[in-house]
């Protein structure tokens, strides 16, 4: 498939890194830096037999959104799981580490990552918090972070937690965010604690709806990459300030969630309490008529992030 | 070392640090001024309900905008692996922890991690890893996953692993691997009084991140310096 094509059809789920960031992107504009030609590949994965990519799964660059200056990274899901290797993770870094001098209006993070990738734990692991530091200088600089979840992969492990770093964030149904993956619970604790082949069970409990509803994320998009560009656009001007005064404001908001909903077994017990009259109609409900829902839940908008 | 014996080495005058369920707050003096301690002993694992407790001790620090600094003595598990604590938003609250360490260090907080123990993954990263300086003890034992989960995932033999474990730091768990990733900046000598230990890093402390420059000095992390340097360098050239 070309890059280009419409992206009012373009699902965001089914699309890779390059055709979501190019037709995020006002048409034409976005710039790859250090990108396929340059061959930066993981020096680690031959040691495991493991074929490499020529990007090491993520895209970097700049290009214009609405008019406005971006800086925007996209993670592809269908390599190495869009984890974080050490070169995936210091294309990031990089990007992270520059927007403070290229103060661009905001850096998009198009998340789809199961975490950190096994073979280069240790250096995923660091790359990752030099992404969280890196994120909160650029907040305190002013620049918007802006993550965008809705990929094959989802947002897990240290994904999650960049995630909880971003200014503001946007997920679709099949944008599931979380620190633990299903498969990784079950493993540890039994399928009591998760049967993670029980999809309805990982939807409810990690999925773009959950995340919405509860204030996890800030925009609920329908699948597809125009969705997720008006969410951008709309989302850097209404991007909260990186103070004390929001972390106090983000302690209140977690640590009432805690309180109100802390002894709730099941997504939908949350969602009865948020006031949704019929809870178990969420799931399958078109994203246009829980958009509606998601509107009237005061604690799923705020600036406590 | 244990947290006790570190705390007695630390505050030799006495300190007002305590631990409950697993987590560690409280407070020492330290040259003449107010050392903070929060943290995790006992191979606790981190859940939604203790990344806030911590945070908001660090947030009661900043209030107080002495620029006082803050220790993050580390020995944990993983991050609490349950549904519960996904249903209520884990990813959040870890990195709500990770935030507030990350602007006390910029608001004049000096933050120095200490690992004496284990730790793992999201706990790790919400923790130890969101300080200015990362400090090890001799036998602590950071990993992001240990030997056989990773055979598990990798679907190669552990002992095969084990083989290359030893030859390549990048993916094996263990203190000396996260040294050379540049992860832990610094080992301490247990030795010698922690007191000054500690007081030499704040000192000491760098300007800014230093990880990737240290993790190609010592050969854990060959490429990712120049990688960011040159994806950096690529966007400045507008």
């Amino acid at each position: 498939m070309p890059d280009v094509t419409d992206p009012q059809t373009l699902s965001w789920y089914e699309a890779s890194a390059r055709q979501r960031v190019a037709n995020l992107l006002d048409a034409g504009t976005f710039e790859e830096f250090v990108g396929p030609a340059e061959r930066a590949m993981s020096p680690h994965l031959p040691l495991f037999d493991l074929p490499r990519a020529f990007d090491d799964g993520i895209v970097v660059g700049r290009g214009t959104l609405g008019g406005k200056s971006v800086l925007a990274a996209a993670q592809e899901g269908r390599f190495m799981g869009g984890a974080f290797g050490e070169i995936h993770g210091a294309k990031l870094v990089g990007l992270l580490r520059a927007a403070l001098d290229v103060k661009p209006a905001a850096v998009l993070i198009l998340f789809d990552t199961g975490g950190v990738r096994l073979q280069e734990a240790n250096a995923g692991e660091t790359a990752i918090a030099e992404t969280m530091r890196a994120i909160t200088d650029a907040r305190a600089a002013g620049i918007s972070v802006i993550g965008l979840i809705g990929g094959r992969a989802g947002c897990f492990g240290g994904g999650g937690l960049i995630a909880g770093t971003c200014s503001r964030l946007a997920v679709s149904e099949s944008g599931r965010i979380s620190v633990s993956g299903p498969e990784v619970i079950e493993t540890n604790k039994g399928a009591e604690e998760f049967d993670s082949r029980d999809r309805a069970l990982v939807w409810r409990t990690m999925g773009g709806k959950h995340r919405r509803l509860t204030g996890s994320a800030d925009a609920y998009c329908e699948d597809t990459v125009a969705a997720f560009r008006q969410a951008a656009i709309d989302l850097i001007e209404t991007a909260p300030r990186f103070d004390l005064a929001m972390l106090e404001a983000e302690q209140g908001r977690l640590e009432a969630r805690l309180h109100r909903f802390g002894a709730c077994r099941d997504a939908t017990e949350i969602w009865a309490q948020l006031g949704i009259n019929d809870p178990d109609a969420v799931p399958a409900m078109t994203d246009a008529a829980f958009q509606e829902i998601a509107a009237g839940v005061t604690e799923a908008s705020h600036d406590a992030r | 070392m244990t947290l006790a014996d570190i705390l007695a080495s630390l505050f030799p005058e006495g300190h007002g640090v305590t631990v409950a369920d697993g987590l560690v707050t409280g407070h020492g003096p330290l040259d003449g001024r107010t050392l903070h301690v929060v943290g995790i002993d006992g191979d606790t694992p981190l859940g939604v309900d203790g990344a806030l407790t911590l945070s908001a001790a660090v947030l009661d620090v900043m209030r107080a905008a002495d620029k006082a600094p803050i220790l993050v003595a580390i020995d944990s598990d993983s991050q609490r692996m349950s549904r519960r604590d996904e249903l209520l938003g884990l990813n959040e609250c870890l990195a709500h922890l990770a935030k507030a360490l990350l602007l006390a260090d910029r608001s004049g907080h000096p933050t120095i991690g200490l690992i004496y123990g284990h730790s793992a993954a999201g706990a790790f990263i919400a923790t130890a890893l969101a300080t200015r300086v990362l400090a090890a003890l001799p036998g602590a034992n950071p990993s992001v996953m240990d030997l056989p989960s990773v055979a598990r995932v990798t679907k190669l033999p552990l002992e095969k692993l084990q083989q290359m474990a030893k030859s390549t730091p990048v993916f094996a768990p263990g203190l000396d691997n996260m040294v050379a990733a540049g992860a832990v900046h610094v080992v301490l000598d247990p030795e010698r009084p922690l007191h000054a230990q500690i007081l030499g890093l704040i000192a000491d402390l760098p300007s800014h991140d230093v990880r990737d420059r240290l993790g190609q000095e010592r050969g854990g992390r060959p490429v990712a310096r120049d990688i960011a340097a040159r994806v950096a360098g690529q966007a400045r050239a507008g």
